[in-house]
This record gives structure tokens, sequence and C-alpha cells, in this order.
């Protein structure tokens, strides 16, 4: 590989595509976490637990859904022909998925604006918990078929049909890895969202079961994609960074559950936060340069060279506009428990 | 049903699902804060209680809304990947400025939503105006992708492929500017007499009721002044179809042959087969006026395009007249409403006013529905007018029926749901601001 092909435009615009998804699995993921735990809400705080996950995720979850719209367009934009054979090969799971995005949406918001009677709010929190559930499933799914490279394109076409790039058990293994790791994340955040002791246990012993569990389906997913995602698994093993990611991941893994162990929250968010960065990242740099292993490389896939200079213009200007809003959003409604303590 | 019959199907339904909460999106926060800042200005509780009606109502359209364009973005590759294949170098760029701005969209309504309390109440208007301006933005963004669909520009084809590509000249494409104007003040004004027309509903069953009167006089401002602006821009955006895409002109009007001087037609029925419209009411020299700006200029018939060309003319012609009549008819029950408005200050005292705001209230939105029919089917056989045909650039994926019938059950249900939600809030007709004051 060149060294060129480092610092070309149309990698840091897959740079820009990985940020984005890492914002939408820190942020949107979260807010499927809270679906999750919507649905497993029990004991005698359920109705309070149900209460903290809406009004931790009612003011945010939308604008927290849009990282994932940037991360189609840019896509589209800047690499056609990866978005062409995604959306071909992956038809089936990419539909099901959207299927979950809109109840899981209107689901919730619904909810706030039906009839409030216990039956009717009860209807409204099952379709959005369960949608919750599917939704990051069918996610998993789809990035586990793209590192799996398990989608074959020759000449733009896609020739490995439309079943056969997902339904496999690494995809799967990877669509559950997400739920679980969203459930974590959710956990760990709502935490913070309460000052009730008793809430705040609740989610500390939730955040610490899918911590514990998180930890062994990574060892899952990763005997699996010795055979299920071969180039990918290659890459991680091989690699000069290999090694210190993992152990960095791995350290803020094992942080993040001693934090919670001892109650100091706002670390265990941090170490949290940190750990599923470190991860998406390490999946990221193991497929470089591929979008879609093996097939379909950065440089080949790329639009031509002012279509590229344009959109990372609009995409600078857009971070001048969308950071201070978003850091304006979450100081209303999050500020409190923005800072570490 | 074929696949691309299939295809085309699920992507009509969910741009006709989605378009009627897009145009709302962009409208009603408009709506809202113009009733926060007559709350801020005045103190009137009236117009509070109103802009926290239209926030609700916002809240649940813009989450429907949301979604369901979350769809769109991936049905692009979902349904037409070679489409996207070829043209998303070219006319991504909107796409990913509508990105920003549904992000701000978002972020915005969010703030604006939960922050009542939590915010000062200049922070909150300004949050709202950001809600109003960024929905405006994103439809501004999505249309001119879709005007170059329509006028396809920046861009040379060599050997099959598109290449010197300008994203800039595309999204300058010629039909960008007036298809914009022409959609931007459609949602203005359908959502306008869609709010109207509910609380002139309202008003005549609750006849002293001040929130009504209040609502009225705003979504009127809004919708009506748009409405009486809206066909100009009709007048504008046809005249650029007939210099741009001439077939498509025919088929609005049903102009087979080829002649000087053609008649405008009000209504009739196209028969493809006889290459006559029958029945209609034609107006000599109307036609080459409105095209050309001339009574005796030359409109290219349909007979002068070859008929593997030619978009199914009966349903353009027919959404066209639908459009148009109802574009008419909204404009002058706006000019009614201000000629009523100009005589004295109890204008909504007249039954048979607020009984035609009344069966206004679905115009704009059957016209929204009629002119994306006149503009998409229009465009037919041609995803990319003259470059791109719509069976090339469907997905080889079998079995679409699945999708479509899947993703048309789930928008019934939200529709039901969502009207349901709607009416509940509206039904609740504050009794407090019952008084004899106008």
């Amino acid at each position: 590989m060149e060294t060129m092909q480092f610092l070309s435009i149309e990698v840091v615009i897959a740079g820009v595509l990985v940020v984005a998804l890492i914002f939408y699995a820190l942020l949107g993921g979260a807010d499927y976490g809270g679906g999750v735990w919507d649905l497993f809400a029990c004991g005698t705080r359920a109705r309070e637990q149900r209460t903290l996950i809406a009004e931790a995720i009612g003011p945010v979850w939308e604008a927290n859904h849009v990282w994932l719209i940037l991360v189609i367009v840019v896509l589209f934009t800047a690499f056609p022909p990866a978005f062409a054979a995604i959306g071909t090969a992956l038809h089936i799971p990419l539909a099901l998925m959207l299927v979950g995005i809109v109840l899981r949406g209107t689901a919730f918001t619904f909810r706030k604006y039906d009839v409030q009677r216990d039956d009717v709010r009860h209807r409204w929190s099952l379709v959005f918990s369960i949608a919750s559930v599917i939704t990051p499933v069918l996610l998993g799914i789809t990035l586990g078929a793209i590192a799996s490279g398990r989608i074959r394109v020759r000449d733009g076409v896609v020739t490995s049909g439309f079943f056969e790039a997902w339904l496999a058990p690494f995809p799967f293994a990877v669509g559950l890895f997400a739920l679980v790791l969203f459930a974590f994340l959710a956990a760990v955040y709502l935490t913070l969202e309460t000052r009730d002791r008793d809430l705040q246990e609740d989610f500390r012993r939730r955040a610490l079961a899918a911590g514990v569990a998180l930890g062994a389906l990574a060892l899952g997913v990763f005997l699996l994609a010795k055979n299920g995602a071969p180039a990918v698994y290659a890459g991680i093993g091989r690699s000069f960074w290999a090694l210190p990611l993992h152990v960095f991941t791995g350290a803020c893994a094992t942080s993040a559950l001693i934090c919670l162990w001892l109650r100091r929250y706002a670390w265990a968010r941090v170490c949290a936060a940190a750990q599923v960065t470190l991860i998406l990242s390490g999946w990221a740099l193991a497929q470089f340069p591929y979008l879609v292993q093996p097939d379909i490389a950065i440089a080949s896939a790329a639009a031509p060279r002012l279509t590229l200079e344009l959109l990372l213009g609009a995409l600078t200007a857009g971070a001048i506009v969308l950071f201070p809003s978003l850091y304006y959003l979450f100081w209303i409604f999050k500020g409190r428990n923005l800072s570490i303590r | 049903m074929d696949d691309l019959l299939a295809a085309r199907s699920q992507m009509a339904m969910s741009l006709a699902f989605h378009i009627i909460f897009a145009a709302i999106g962009i409208a009603l926060p408009l709506l809202m804060i113009i009733a926060e800042g007559q709350w801020l200005r005045t103190k009137k509780e009236v117009y509070l209680t109103l802009a926290k009606r239209w926030a609700n109502g916002t809240a649940i359209l813009f989450a429907v809304g949301a979604v369901s364009g979350t769809v769109l973005s991936f049905e692009l590759g979902l349904l037409w990947p070679a489409f996207m294949g070829y043209a998303g170098a070219i006319i991504g760029m909107p796409f990913s400025l509508e990105g920003f701005a549904f992000f701000t969209e978002a972020i915005f309504l969010g703030v604006y939503l939960y922050g009542w309390e939590r915010i000062s109440s200049r922070a909150h208007l300004l949050a709202g105006a950001a809600v109003a301006a960024s929905g405006a933005l994103s439809g501004i963004f999505v249309v001119t992708a879709n005007a170059w669909m329509n006028t396809p520009a920046g861009f040379r084809i060599v050997d099959g492929r598109p290449v010197d590509i300008d994203p800039i000249a595309a999204m300058m494409n010629p039909a960008a500017f007036t298809q914009n104007l022409h959609m931007t003040l459609a949602a203005y004004a359908a959502t306008g007499f869609v709010v109207a027309g509910i609380h002139a509903f309202m008003l005549l069953r609750d006849r002293s009721n001040l929130f009504h009167r209040r609502a009225i006089a705003i979504a009127l401002a809004v919708g009506g002044l748009t409405a009486i602006l809206q066909p100009l821009s009709g007048d504008r955006l046809a005249k650029m179809v007939a210099r741009n895409q001439p077939v498509k002109l025919a088929a609005f009007e049903g102009q087979f042959a080829t002649v000087q001087g053609a008649p405008l037609r009000i209504g009739g029925i196209p028969d493809e087969r006889a290459g006559v419209t029958r029945y209609a009411i034609e107006i000599p020299y109307g036609l080459s006026f409105f095209a050309y700006g001339d009574f005796h200029a030359t409109v290219k018939g349909l007979k002068e395009f070859s008929r593997d060309e030619w978009p199914p003319v009966a349903i353009v012609h027919v959404a066209f007249q639908i459009m148009v009549a109802c574009g008419f008819a909204m404009m002058a029950v706006a000019a009614w409403g201000a000629w009523r408005l100009g005589r004295s200050g109890a204008w909504l005292d007249s039954k048979p006013f607020l009984r035609a705001l009344v069966a206004a209230a679905p115009l704009g939105f059957v016209a929204i529905e009629a002119g994306w029919v006149v503009t998409e089917v229009g465009r037919q056989p041609w995803i990319i007018y003259g470059v791109m045909r719509t069976a090339d650039a469907v997905t080889p994926m079998p079995g679409l029926v699945a999708p479509f019938t899947t993703f048309t059950l789930l928008y019934l249900f939200l529709a039901v749901i969502t009207v349901w939600l709607l009416l509940r809030q509206v039904a609740a007709s504050p009794r407090k601001f019952k008084s004899a004051e106008r």
C-alpha cells in the first residue's frame, strides 16, 4: 500500500464516515439501548425506570438519529458504487431495519401524545421497546456482512445474491454484539440521568451485567471472525497497531466495569464511550482500505475529486454549525450531568 | 405485479406519504413561532396556547416525517442502486447539505419542544425560528436533487459514464429555482389552508371562541398569501418545462399534434391510442401563450416524440388539471378572505366564508400529491430525464412486492394513528377563550 493513500481526500472522507458511525453508536445507539431497558424494566421501580428512560432520550433522540442519515448521504455522495452494492446485497436486512427505525421512533412519540392510560401506554411501550431490540441487531448484521467478505461485486454488479452475505453466523453474532453494546452504553449513561440512589443502582446492575456479557460476546465474535470475516480477522491479528489497540480497548472495558463497581459513574461513562470508539475504530482499521470487503476499496469507489473536495467543504461548514448546536442541546438537557465529578 | 412496478409503487407510496409530513414540517413551525411571537408581544394567553398546540402537532408530525425520510434515503439504494451508483457523485451534494439542515432542525426542535421552562423566552423563540428555517432549507435541498432528475446538468457522458462532474452546476440546474419556488410556496399554502380549515370547522360549532379566530388569522396570513402567489410560480415552472422537457409539457396538456397557436385545455381525457384529447374546454391560443408568451408559438405535440419516450399521458394530464384546479380554488378563497378582511374586522363572522375554508382545507395537499404525480410520472420513462431509464435503474432484487406491501401497511397504520392523535389535539378545544372580544 502506498503511503500516499493514507493522506488522500477519499481516505479523509472515509474517516468522516467512521467518525459519524461512532457518534451514531455513542448517541443513537444508547437511545436504542434505552428502549431495550424499557422492555426489561422490572421490579418495584419499573415505572420509574421507564419514565427515566423516556426523559433521558426525549429531547435528543431525533438529533441523535440524524448521524445515521449523515452516514448514508456521505456514503452515496463520496462512494456511490459502495452504496449501490450495499443496497443491493443487503436489501433484506436494511429494509427490516427501516421497519424497526420507523416503529421505534413513532411509537416513542405516539406514547407521549396518546391517551395517558396505562393500557395504551403499555401497548406503545411494547412497540417502542421491541423495535429498539430488533433494530440494533439488524444494524449489526449489516455491518457484519460488510466486513465478512461475502458481498461479492464484479463490474459494479453484485454477484453474491441477496441472502449469501448476511445469512451466516458471523453477521448475526455482530448483530447480537451491537444490541448488547447499545444496552451497555444506555445503562451506563442512565446512572447519570437521575439522583435517585435506587434507580442508579438498578442501572448500575444492568450496566455491569451487560458489560460482562459484552466481553463474552466480543470473544465470541472474534472467534467467529476467523472463518466468518477472514480478512478483518487477519487485519486485527497482524497489523502493527493491533496489539496496542487490543490492550487499550481491554483496559477501557475493564476500567468501565471497575468504575461501575465503585459507583464512579462519570468515569464509567468516559471509559465506556472510549471502549466503543476503540472497537469501531479497530474494525475500520482492520477493514482498511476496503469499504466493502473484498471488492470495493476506498480509492476505486471514490467519486471524482471535485465532488470529494466540495463534500469535504460542506462537511467542514456543516460541522461548524452542527457541533455548537449539539453542544447547546446537550448543555440544556444534560448540563447537570455532562461534567466529570 | 412485476418488480419494476413494485419498486416504482413503493417509491411513489413512500414519497406520497413523506411529502405530507415534510410540507407540514416546513410550514407548521412558522405558524408556531408567529403565535409565540404574538404571545411575547401581547402577553395574551390565547397565543401561548396556540403555540403549544401547534408545537404538539409539530412534534407528532416531525417524528413521522423524520423516520419516513430515513426510509427514503435508504430506498434510493434499496430500489434504485444503478441510479445512485451513476448519480451519487453528481447529485449527492444537496443530500449531504440536507443532512446538516435536518440535523439543525432536529436539534432545535428538541430544544423547542422540551425547553419551554429551561431557556429564556427569546432563546426559545429563536430555537423555533431555527426549526422553521432549517425545515424550509431541507425541503429546498431535496427538491434541488429532484429538479436535477428533470433537467440534468453538471456532467458530460462519455462511453455511457458521466465525466467532468461539477456538483455545483448540477445543483444550479435549470429546474432548480422554479421547482423550489413552487414547492416551498405549496408547503406554506397547503399547511396554512389545512390548519385554517380545521379551526374554521371548530369555529362554526363554537362561534365565540377566540382561540380559533386567532388560529385562522395566523394560518391564513401564511397560507392565503402564498396561495395568491402560487399561480405565478406555476406559470414560471410551466415555461421552464416547455423549454427543457417539451414532451412533459405536451403530456400536461394532452397535446398530441404539433401546432402553431395551441389551445389551453381545461379538463378532458387524453386517448393515447387515438392521439386526441376529448371533452376538454379549449381556450384558443392559450397554451402557446402560457408556455412561450406568444399566441402563435409552435407547441411540440407528443407525436413529435417516439412512443417509448411518452409518459403515461392520461395520468399526467388529469393530475395536472387537478393540481391547477385546486390551486385556483385556494387562490379564490384567499382573495375572498382578503376582501372580507379589508371591509371589516368581523371577517370571520360569515358562515359561508368559514364553510369555504372548511371545504378548501384538503385542497392544498390534494394539489401537492397531484403535483408530484405530474412531475414524477411526467418524467417517465426516465429516472434521469434523457439520460437513464427507470427500468435500467431498478434493483435486481426479486420479490419486490413484499417490501412494497410491508411498507404500505406500515404507513397506513401510521397514517391512521397520526390522524387520530392530531384529532385528539384539535378536538380538545380550549373553553377558556370564549369571549365577545374580536
